[in-house]
């Protein structure tokens, strides 16, 4: 009576970010009895987004706590906690809201390991939505890394795919220095074949990946820009280019080895990210570029970044956004012979 | 090993929590029953005229009616967000009104009724929901302040605000809006030792809607908000944020407590927040009908109305005449919106610093002479389809 039907794992099937990312924090919870949720709304409702969904009920209000509505106190809680032996996974409701945490983490969590000699390790991950590009009301979209990046004593980790944001947040969870972890809010219903069936993979932290080979060009960008320079990358093949795109998936610590190959192996590069340009992000990884790489470059390393401005009402936010034909402008800036 | 969690119900829930309509806890202050029976309060009188309280039941109607059309338009596609006061118009006409012109106010996200009483144009409090600006209003020209997304940080800028007035030795004061979520923020603590300290002309004008997104009050605190004011040296009233004769009555011995340099007050306006946190919210996930239903027997604007028909001081006339001035708002407010102007892109690196900055003028002619760059390609392939 027995068929012939392999026994095979569920198929992958369309999973969101956002369900990775649930998914990464209930098998986090799930393997650890040391970690533990706290946030504004992230019990009963799951989170503005849902990332936290179903997670009290599971694993109860004392795994998963709604906090009361204080930023500094929910991260500064979270450092004694940690202090006593438990794993603290923060969620800020969004990047702006993050800011009232700040003297915590820069002046607590980032330095406690090094205050203490390295005896009291602050294994806390601060999940924060960031970035536009969701039409947001002031302080919904801010592009906060570079502050995060500046601070030594802390990782700074954005996926931009689907399996990152599984395997990125299981890393940073299990990371026993402090993690910022950067979700691109705008990402978050965006959608991959991908199942958490065995083996999951749980990715290093510090690694960036090469999502698309080239020869003309490297565009070397993270989080929510990712699809925006793949979207680029198609598009210049129209140009005649034929685009390199290095997905950073983190900023702190840089991975200075893959980035410098991947802009070697064309000898231009073009930065793209979201945040402002001036003393961020882009800039570092455009001077790392330049003092690894001049000698490979045909051009000066540009950088595509949103405005020097606050950031801009809803109406306005695809003129500060980078899109793609400001990454193809910057890209024919690139001193190509005539 | 576990942590005690702070997401538990509270084991002695206080008393006052349960809400003015059971039995009326002592310090709730109401003058203005549900069932719209005028009551006396030892500590705050108010003396009304029928005339007034039938404009500020005009307030209430009008301040309602431009919430709903607000909400209608977002779920037309016409706003991107609103956050509705649905509820708490009484607590927000009755404060509105016990400002003077020149007493400053400082709002949260949800003060549509007090910038109503300020004399705030309800259409200019639509751009930032439509998305067209950071709030569309000169804050000096009627004292208040734009809209403060980021919870509570306002309260700290009213008790600055509060002690520029005292080194004029101007008799002027401020209220400070936020809600019972905010009560938790830092910020608020040290705003309340701030006017405390420099006995500073601001009220703290608290509207307790009972919830903060999906947390209820009892997960931001285990004594009333009120009682917080006792322990930073100031006093602290409960009002029936649904009473707006009480909420006027107690904002008005507030503001006049505050403006003789007596110091700070923080009222507690006792409310319920009867729609969504905002249109991007779903609040069946987190609570229940039953309670929406109780509080809908405290309408604030239901027991007015009440009163002054039981009085036979407003007729038929009178109440359809209000109505028929709440459909001429919406329709302005509809109208305004649908044709306000977008915004002009360069306009994004405006009034970033007083002068010139050579950085932000570099890319603002960096974006124009770049956007123009698609204008010109476009008007060249326009030309070529001419040929
Ligand atoms: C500093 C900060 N943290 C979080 C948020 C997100 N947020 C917006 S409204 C809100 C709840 C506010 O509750 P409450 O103070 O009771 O005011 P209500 O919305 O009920 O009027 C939260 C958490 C925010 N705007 N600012
Ligand atoms: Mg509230």
């Amino acid at each position: 009576m027995t068929t012939a039907t392999p026994s095979r794992t569920r198929a992958a099937g369309a999973t969101t970010l956002a369900s990775a990312l649930n998914r990464a924090l209930r098998d986090s919870l799930r393997e650890d009895p040391s970690v533990h949720i706290l946030g504004e709304d992230v019990g009963t409702l799951g989170g503005v987004f849902r990332i936290t969904d179903g997670l009290a009920a599971e694993f109860g209000a004392d795994r998963c706590l709604d906090t009361p509505l204080a930023e500094a106190g929910i991260l500064g809680t979270a450092v004694g906690m940690a202090m006593y032996g438990l794993r603290p996974v923060v969620e800020m409701q969004f990047d702006a809201f993050a800011y009232p945490a700040f003297e915590q983490l820069v002046s607590h969590v980032a330095r406690m390991r090094n205050r203490t000699a390295g005896r009291m390790p602050l294994p806390i991950t601060v999940r924060i939505p960031y970035g536009g590009g969701i039409g947001g009301v002031e302080h919904h979209s801010d592009s906060s890394e570079a502050y995060y990046a500046h601070t030594p004593g802390l990782h700074v980790v954005t996926p931009a795919t689907v399996a990152d944001g599984y395997g990125l947040l299981r890393a940073a969870i299990a990371s026993d220095d402090p993690v910022v972890f950067l979700e691109p809010k705008r990402l978050y219903w965006s959608k991959e074949d991908w199942s958490a069936e065995a083996p999951a993979p749980v990715e290093p932290i510090g690694r960036a990946v090469v999502r698309r080979r080239g020869t003309s060009a490297t565009l070397i960008t993270y989080g929510p820009s990712l699809p925006v320079c793949l979207e680029a990358a198609e598009a210049a093949k129209a140009e005649g280019w034929d685009l390199a795109v290095v997905d950073l998936r983190s900023l702190a610590p840089f991975d200075d080895e893959t980035v410098a190959a991947a802009v070697r192996a064309t000898g231009r590069a073009v930065v793209v990210h979201e945040s402002s340009g001036f003393a961020g992000v882009g800039a570092e990884i455009a001077a790392r570029v330049s003092e690894r790489c001049f000698h490979h470059l045909a051009a000066p390393v540009l950088r595509v970044t949103g405005f020097d401005i606050p950031y801009p009402p809803p109406m306005l936010e695809q003129h500060h956004l980078p899109g793609v034909d400001r990454i193809l402008d910057a890209v024919g800036r690139l001193q190509w012979e005539q | 090993m576990t942590v005690d969690s702070t997401a538990g119900a509270p084991t002695t829930a206080p008393a006052a929590n349960d809400g003015p309509a059971d039995a009326g806890p002592p310090e709730l202050v109401q003058l203005l029953t549900p069932e719209g029976e005028r009551v006396e309060h030892p500590d705050y009188s108010l003396e009304t005229t029928p005339e007034e309280l039938r404009s500020i039941y005009r307030d209430l109607v009008l301040v309602r009616r431009f919430d709903a059309e607000a909400t209608s338009l977002q779920r037309q596609g016409e706003l991107g967000l609103w956050a509705s006061l649905l509820g708490q118009e009484a607590a927000q006409v009755g404060s509105g009104r016990a400002m003077r012109p020149t007493d400053y106010a400082f709002p949260t996200y949800r003060e549509h009724g007090v910038a109503w009483c300020k004399g705030v144009d309800p259409l200019n409090l639509l751009g930032m929901f439509r998305g067209v600006n950071h709030g569309g209003w000169d804050p000096d020209e009627k004292n208040f302040h734009l809209y403060t997304i980021v919870i509570g940080s306002q309260t700290l800028h009213a008790t600055g605000y509060a002690m520029g007035i005292t080194k004029d030795g101007a008799d002027d004061a401020v209220i400070a809006y936020f809600g019972d979520g905010a009560s938790s923020q830092g910020d608020v603590s040290e705003a309340f030792t701030f006017a405390s300290v420099y006995q500073a002309p601001v009220v703290f004008f608290c509207q307790n809607n009972q919830w903060a997104i999906s947390e209820p009050t009892e997960k931001q605190t285990r004594v009333p908000l009120y009682q917080r004011a006792s322990g930073f040296g100031f006093p602290g009233v409960r009002v029936d944020g649904n009473d707006v004769l009480a909420c006027l009555a107690v904002t008005r011995w507030a503001l006049d407590h505050a403006r003789t340099g007596q110091g700070p007050v923080l009222i507690e306006a006792f409310t319920y927040r009867m729609g969504a946190h905002t249109t991007s919210d779903d609040p069946t996930r987190y609570r229940i009908a039953e309670e929406l239903e109780s509080w809908k027997l405290k309408d604030p604007i239901e027991r007015l109305k009440a009163h002054l028909v039981r009085e036979g001081w407003a007729d038929s006339a009178f109440l359809e005449s209000v109505e028929a001035e709440s459909e001429q708002l919406a329709r302005r407010v509809r109208e305004g919106v649908r044709t306000m102007p977008d915004p002009d892109p360069s306009s994004i690196f405006e009034h970033v610093y007083a002068e010139g900055h050579a950085l932000v003028d570099e890319e603002r002619e960096g974006y124009l002479a770049y956007a123009s760059s698609f204008a010109s390609a476009a008007a060249e392939l326009t030309d070529g389809e001419d040929d």
